[in-house]
Order: structure tokens, then C-alpha cells, then sequence
């Protein structure tokens, strides 16, 4: 269906709406449910069956990725319309049809950095959630001091030759292809990195999950030992890739920002108020008997408001042409507290009945409760941690001095 | 757009904002106090008249344009920057809004004007106690012909040491705790048995202990309906938290341009201060929080121009957070400063003191706290 054409605005919403009245499948309109979400690429075994109808259907208009231009397969919206499609979407409750690193960072990166035929190369499927993507920087001695990266990438002629080690590198264990931070050379620190692409199936590369203590493995350690790659892969200028890097960080703070860190809202997870009502019960008044948890819970409550609202703020300006760069540390900070207090007062909440890990006896949702809690504590490290971007925000933001 | 000023509303706040930098600093404050003024300005009440600043939110003609509570809040966080002591929160935003929301046609037609030529200023005369708790009214209004007698006592009421006319809440009906049977007067200030004893208050803003001693009072003289003033009563304090926690966000904003700057100058062990990075990182801390409870702020705003049926809990969100800014950052101010920041002749003596009065105004952090969870059924 080509929407091209269409004049006015309220032209396209009455389009839209129609498409997606025909096209969203019923289920694809309740909530998610952490097992069905879809992350794309050769592994996806789509647990819900809708979920893959709706994928290719979304992904055939492009509207995985609105506002990418159409010639990368994208749904060449503009911000305008974007605004009419993501209103129709969440009149419809609908899903999104996909979760993709390629999508929130990657896409956005290689649209500014990348040349036309890499561009026409790997962002259509993307899109179409063809290829997922996972993201190699962090090394066993570079994390905060990511510039310190030390996987060493040698020019070898007609092809790259890299050998090195990545760590917690998210879903690399699922993922097709990786964009990776290389050193191309030892003169100097930041000018000596390169941005570069390569498939998860070459020769010599290994990824390694690593169990984390809320019990899951979305993480690995990734191994490279003499991975060859082809030229075209490295995006950007032989040691250019550093502002590619940070330009890329940015985005990745934003999308956290932007969901919240959410969690899917049909995981079975109640919020602390709820579980505070059931747990510590309730007064004459019907209120969380607790007052000083109640306070916290209030406290904790607000903050989430202030922090959506922040984002939405920050939205808008940046529609109306204002300047919003420093938003995403100050979000990314927030987002991470926020969340993890959040998930701590639901245990608090929840007293006893969130000891369980597994087997029976437990209520489903506590026990995620208590293992989303344990994975929130990741929520300051990941994606540079909370002292890193209070780094960002004093220096960068409010101007205060280097230690000399 | 809720976040994105109109033109004129930014030209406002662009003339408000030069205007409490040039012609309201803080050594005005510093100067009134040293007077024994307890914070009374007739020179800056007719500045502001003058401006128009007292009818932001009243129309010129029933109907017409006027530029909100977002204009008037643009105004507030300008006067919040320097702390300055003016008539604003309690007359253009208090007053106008309890009558244009109660007011007969016979009590806007007399009051409207004279607000917004600033000739008239009010003071709500409405806790009695140490903590605000808007339905804890013992005040009694007695039926007496076709008037009523107000007796009771008002304590610590903001510029009732200088107001021309009260907005006094009284209970006509049931008992203290009940939001039910309270009504809402206008009493002039200079009515017999009116008794004002003013305050010389930490803040140096100054407010009157009240007293109606039998003060007798026409039936026109009631806002709203009789026994229903809690109608008009909650909607106004929502406006007046949500324009208290405008000047607290421009304070939080002043104290800390004042202490970053003073984190680029200050030196110690061969460094500037500002390059250690156990304050820079609570420096970014604050900054964070005055960004998030910006947003609080002009959220609330926005909805109480946009008629919006979230704004209660909207307003006790950004008094609640900005209640919480500026404590944060007034307490970080003097610590930031050193011992200079401990002297009298700083101004972080000056903004932390009026902080303590404006985190109490209307309710602290942890009563709109309560208020919040209460909105949302917990
Ligand atoms: C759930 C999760 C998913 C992740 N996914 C990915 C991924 O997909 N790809 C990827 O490349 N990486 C990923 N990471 C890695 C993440 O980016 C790093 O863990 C992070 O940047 C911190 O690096 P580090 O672990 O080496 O800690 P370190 O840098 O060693 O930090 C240790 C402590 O020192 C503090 N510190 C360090 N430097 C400073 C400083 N200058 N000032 C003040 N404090 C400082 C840190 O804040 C931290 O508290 C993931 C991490 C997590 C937790």
C-alpha cells in the first residue's frame, strides 16, 4: 500500500486507521507478554504466530522505522505523520511489532554515518526484522573507559583481520551481525578506533552467555580469533569511529529513556501501590496501612511522573526546533533510579511472598518481581553507568572543569 | 503543545524575567529587611501594576484573551529567582482566581478591575493551625439577619499585614475536618473587630496573625455558596501550590546558577572546586532534579489552562517535588559555599529561609505526598 500520495493529515489517520483496523491481528492488541516479544533476525521463533504476521505487515509499510526514508526501506513519514501513526497504535493498543537494537541505535547511527551502500545494504532489513543486531563495545578492561577498547583490527589488504575479546554483550548469542569498536591504531587513544560490521557466523567468532544474578543469560562474552572482514564493513573513516560511538551512546540513552525501562505490562507484575494493598493491607480507609511505605511508594510515583513528563518535555522542544541534547544523560540518570526503586518497593511490598525464585508454591508475578528487581541493578551500569553520566551532565552540561 | 511557550507567553517571561533581575534583586529583599519593612513594597506593587502583571489571567472583557496561569507562572518562578516580596501569589493568582470560579457578576465587576489595576491586594485568611489543613476550619460564620459574625482565628496568613481585603474561610456548617460547611468572605481588612498582629517572619516576607472578633459581614459578601466554599477553595489552592511551586523552581534555579558559578571560581588545593568530582556529581544531581520538576511545573500549568481534570494531582506533584528541589538545594547552596555561605551578608542565608516558608505553604513534600497517593486509590 503506498501512502505517498496522501494530502492532509486527517487524510492519513483515516488511512491509517484503516490499514491497521484491517492489519493488526486481535492478538496483537493485548498486552505483551515477555515470551512473546519479538527481537527479529534468523533465531526469532515467533511464540505467538500473530506476532509474525504482524512483523512483516508493519515491516512491508516501513513502519517499524517511520520515519526512515523509504529508499532504506523505511516508512518515509514525516514527524508529523509519525505523530498520527504512533496515536493510531496506541488508540489500537497495539504491540510494537518489534524490539531491535538495529532499529533504536544502530539505524539511527549508520543513517548519518554510513555510505549509500551500506546504508541500502543493511537497513532494510532491519526494518523488516531480518537481521538482529548486537552492540561490541565494552571490553574486559574498557567499560566506562570504553576509549581504552583494546580488540585489535589489522588491515590485511582486501580484508580486515580482527582478533580480541568483547564483553557483556547483550543477546550476541542471538544476533546475526554485531557493530563493534575496533583499534585500528596505538598512536592515539580516541583516533585510534574504528567502527566496523561483521556477521556472527564468520569464522572465529564465539560468544560465551553469562549468567546473570536475576537468574537469566542475556549476556555473553564474545570472542574474536582472526575474524576476517571484508573492507566495505567499516563504517565511517579507518579510525574515525569514536564520534560514531558516542553519537550511537546517545541514541541508546534516549531509547532507554524513552521506554523507561517499561518492562511489557502483561508480564503478570504488579505495581508496588497494588502489591502494598494486598501485602501490608489496608485502613478504614482503603488506603496502604503502612504510612511511611505508603509515602515512599507516593515518592517513588512521582518521580516516574516527573520523568515522563521530562521526556514528553523534551520531546516537544525538540519538535519545536530548541536545543534538548543534554536531556539524554539527565534522563538516563533518572530512568536508572527510578527504576530501581521502583522494583525495590515491590519487594519491600511484597515481604515474604517475594523469596521465591523457582518451582512451585510461588505467585508467577512476585517471583518476576523479585528477579526484575535483581536485573534493575543493572539499569545504573548499563548503557554508561550513573556516575558516567554525571560526569556527562557536569562537564558537558554545566561546563565544571577537568581535575587537573 | 503543553511544554513549548506561545510567543506572547514568552515575550512575558522575557519582560518578567528582566524585570525581577533589574528592578526586584534580592538586596531589595536584603533592604526591606534591614528596614523592618516585613516585606512590604509599595514601590514594586506599583511597578508590577504598571506592567499589568496583576491581571495575567484575567480577561480584559468577559471572554477575551489573557495569557493563563502558564503566563502568570512565568511571572512567579521570575520573582521566585531574586525571592523578591510582592503581592502577586496572593492577589493576581489567589484572589482572581476565587473570584473569577465563585465570584457573583456583582463581585467580579467591583474586584476584577481593581486587581488587575493592582489597586486592591487580598490575603487568603484561611489555616488556623502550625501545618496547612485546608478543611481544619474552626472559624465560625453565624447567621445574623441577613449578614453573618466571623469569629475565629487566622495564623501566620501571607500579606495580611498589607492587604486590603481578606478571603476568609469560615465554617457556616459542621465541624472542623469537614470539608462541607465551609463558606468563603470577603472581608475588608480595615473592618471593625478586625484585629492584625504582624509578623516579622524568618523569610522577611513578614504575614499576620488574624483575628474576627464578631466581625459582621453582608450576605454579598459571600464567594461561592454558602457551605460549598470547599468548591472554589480546592481548585484556588491547586492554582495557588502549582504558582507557589513556579517561584520555588525559579528560586532552586537562581541558588544554583549562583553556586555553579561559584564552583567555576573558587579555588582550593590548586583547583577549581567545581573540578572535585564529589560536588560535581551532586551538582549534576540537582541539576537533574530542577529539570524533571521544571517539567512538573509547567505540566501543572498547562492543565489548569487546558481545563484539564488531572490538575489536582498535577498541582500536588509540583508542589511536592519542588518542595523537595529546594530544600535539597538551599541545603547544598550554603554547604557549596563554605563558611561564606553561613554570613548574613550571602543571599543563601536569604533564599534558605524563604525556602522553609515556601516548602510550608500550601503544604509540605509529605502532605502532597499523602494527597497523591490518595488521588490514586492508595
Ligand atoms: C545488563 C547490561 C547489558 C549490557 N549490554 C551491553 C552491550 O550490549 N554491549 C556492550 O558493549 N556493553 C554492554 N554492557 C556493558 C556496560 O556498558 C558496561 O558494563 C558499563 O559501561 C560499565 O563498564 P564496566 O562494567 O567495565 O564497569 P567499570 O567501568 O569498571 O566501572 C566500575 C565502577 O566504577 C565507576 N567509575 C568508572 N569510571 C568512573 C569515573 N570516571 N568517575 C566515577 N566513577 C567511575 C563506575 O561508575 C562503576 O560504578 C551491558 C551492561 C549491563 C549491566
Amino acid at each position: 500500500m503506498a501512502f505517498g500520495d496522501t494530502e492532509t493529515l486527517e487524510d492519513f489517520r483515516k488511512e491509517t486507521r484503516a490499514w491497521l483496523e484491517e492489519n493488526c491481528p486481535p492478538a496483537m492488541r493485548t498486552p505483551m507478554t515477555d515470551n512473546e516479544i519479538v527481537w527479529g533476525g534468523k533465531r526469532e521463533s515467533f511464540t505467538n504466530p500473530d506476532s509474525k504476521v504482524w512483523l512483516e505487515r508493519m515491516g512491508e509499510n516501513g513502519w517499524t522505522a517511520p520515519e526512515w526514508p523509504a529508499a532504506y526501506g523505511g516508512g518515509g513519514l514525516s514527524k508529523a505523520e509519525n505523530k498520527v501513526l504512533q496515536e493510531e497504535l496506541r488508540r489500537i493498543k497495539a504491540r510494537p511489532a518489534l524490539f531491535s537494537f538495529g532499529l533504536w541505535m544502530f539505524g539511527p547511527a549508520l543513517l548519518e554515518f554510513g555510505n549509500e551502500e551500506q546504508k541500502k545494504r543493511f537497513l532494510p532489513d532491519i526494518v523488516k526484522g531480518k537481521t538482529r543486531w548486537c552492540q561490541g563495545y565494552s571490553e574486559p578492561g574498557a567499560g566506562s573507559d570504553l576509549a581504552g577498547l583494546q580488540t585489535k583490527c589489522e588491515d590485511k589488504g582486501d580484508h580486515y583481520l580482527i582478533n580480541g575479546q568483547k564483553v557483556w554483550t547483550s543477546y550476541a548469542d542471538q544476533a546475526d551481525w554485531i557493530f563493534c569498536l575496533v583499534r585500528t591504531s596505538t598512536e592515539k587513544k580516541h583516533e585510534g578506533i574504528s567502527f566496523i560490521l561483521f556477521d556472527m557466523e564468520s569464522e572465529g567468532v564465539e560468544a560465551r552467555p553469562i549468567k546473570l544474578i536475576s537468574g537469566s543469560s542475556p549476556f555473553c562474552e564474545t570472542f574474536f580469533n582472526d575474524v576476517k572482514v571484508p573492507k566495505d564493513q567499516l563504517v565511517g573513516e579507518v579510525n574515525g569511529g569514536w564520534k560514531i560511538a558516542k553519537r550511537l551512546l546517545q541514541f541508546e540513552r534516549s531509547s532507554i529513556s524513552a521506554g523507561g525501562f517499561g518492562g511489557t505490562g502483561g508480564s503478570g507484575i504488579l505495581g508496588p501501590d497494588e502489591y502494598a494493598k494486598i501485602h501490608v493491607g489496608t485502613d478504614s480507609d482503603g488506603r496502604v496501612a503502612d504510612g511511611d511505605l505508603r509515602a515512599r511508594i507516593a515518592d517513588n510515583d512521582m518521580l516516574r511522573r516527573a520523568f515522563f513528563l521530562t521526556v514528553q518535555r523534551s520531546q516537544e522542544q525538540a519538535k519545536a526546533g530548541m536545543e534538548v541534547g543534554h536531556t539524554a544523560s539527565i534522563l538516563k540518570y533518572a530512568v536508572a533510579k527510578m527504576n530501581q526503586e521502583r522494583h525495590e518497593l515491590m519487594v519491600e511490598a511484597l515481604g515474604t511472598e517475594a523469596f521465591g525464585w523457582e518451582g512451585e508454591g510461588f505467585d508467577e508475578g512476585a517471583m518476576k518481581a523479585t528477579r526484575a528487581m535483581l536485573r534493575a541493578k543493572g539499569n545504573s551500569i548499563e548503557g554508561g553507568t550513573s556516575e558516567i553520566n554525571l560526569n556527562v551532565i557536569a562537564k558537558r552540561v554545566l561546563g565544571l572543569r577537568e581535575h587537573q | 503543545m503543553t511544554f513549548v511557550l506561545t510567543e506572547d507567553q514568552e515575550m512575558l517571561r522575557e519582560t518578567a524575567m528582566a524585570f525581577a533581575r533589574d528592578e526586584l534583586p534580592v538586596t531589595r529583599l536584603r533592604a526591606l529587611r534591614d528596614d523592618g519593612k516585613l516585606g512590604v513594597d509599595g514601590e514594586a506593587r506599583g511597578k508590577l501594576a504598571e506592567l499589568g502583571f496583576f491581571g495575567v489571567i484575567i480577561p480584559d472583557e468577559p471572554g477575551g484573551e489573557h495569557f493563563g496561569l502558564v503566563g502568570l507562572g512565568q511571572i512567579l518562578e521570575a520573582q521566585g529567582r531574586s525571592i523578591a516580596s510582592t503581592p502577586l501569589l496572593q492577589t493576581a493568582l489567589i484572589a482572581a482566581s476565587a473570584i473569577q470560579l465563585g465570584g457573583t457578576e456583582a463581585q467580579k465587576a467591583e474586584w476584577l478591575p481593581k486587581i488587575a489595576s493592582g489597586e486592591a491586594t487580598f490575603s487568603l485568611a484561611l489555616d488556623e493551625g502550625s501545618h496547612h489543613a485546608p478543611a481544619n476550619v474552626s472559624t465560625e460564620a453565624e447567621k445574623n439577619g441577613q449578614g453573618y459574625k466571623i469569629t475565629g482565628a487566622k495564623r501566620y496568613v501571607p500579606d495580611a499585614h498589607h492587604a486590603d481585603v481578606f478571603i476568609v474561610v469560615a465554617r457556616t456548617f459542621g465541624d472542623a475536618g469537614q470539608t462541607h460547611g465551609l463558606t468563603l468572605f470577603l472581608v475588608p481588612s480595615n473592618a471593625e473587630r478586625v484585629s492584625i498582629q504582624a509578623l516579622n517572619t524568618v523569610d522577611s516576607h513578614g504575614a499576620a496573625h488574624v483575628t474576627f472578633d464578631g466581625v459582621d459581614v453582608s450576605e454579598d459578601a459571600v464567594i461561592g455558596g454558602v457551605d460549598q466554599g470547599w468548591d472554589v477553595l480546592e481548585p484556588v489552592l491547586d492554582r495557588a501550590r502549582i504558582g507557589i511551586a513556579a517561584e520555588m523552581l525559579g528560586a532552586s534555579q537562581a541558588m544554583f546558577d549562583m553556586t555553579l558559578e561559584y564552583l567555576n571560581t573558587r579555588k582550593q588545593f590548586g583547583q577549581l572546586i567545581g573540578s572535585f568530582q564529589s560536588l560535581q556529581h551532586r551538582a549534576a544531581k540537582m541539576f537533574t532534579d530542577i529539570e524533571l520538576t521544571r517539567s512538573c511545573v509547567a505540566a501543572a500549568l498547562a492543565a489548569v489552562d487546558e481545563g484539564g481534570n488531572n490538575v489536582g494531582e498535577l498541582a500536588s506533584l509540583a508542589k511536592a517535588r519542588a518542595s523537595d528541589l529546594v530544600h535539597l538545594v538551599s541545603n547544598e547552596t550554603v554547604q557549596m559555599h563554605g563558611g561564606i555561605g553561613m554570613t548574613d551578608d550571602h543571599d543563601s542565608g536569604l533564599f534558605l529561609k524563604r525556602a522553609r516558608a515556601q516548602e510550608a505553604l500550601y503544604g509540605g513534600a509529605s502532605f502532597h505526598r499523602d494527597c497523591y497517593a490518595k488521588l490514586n486509590a492508595y
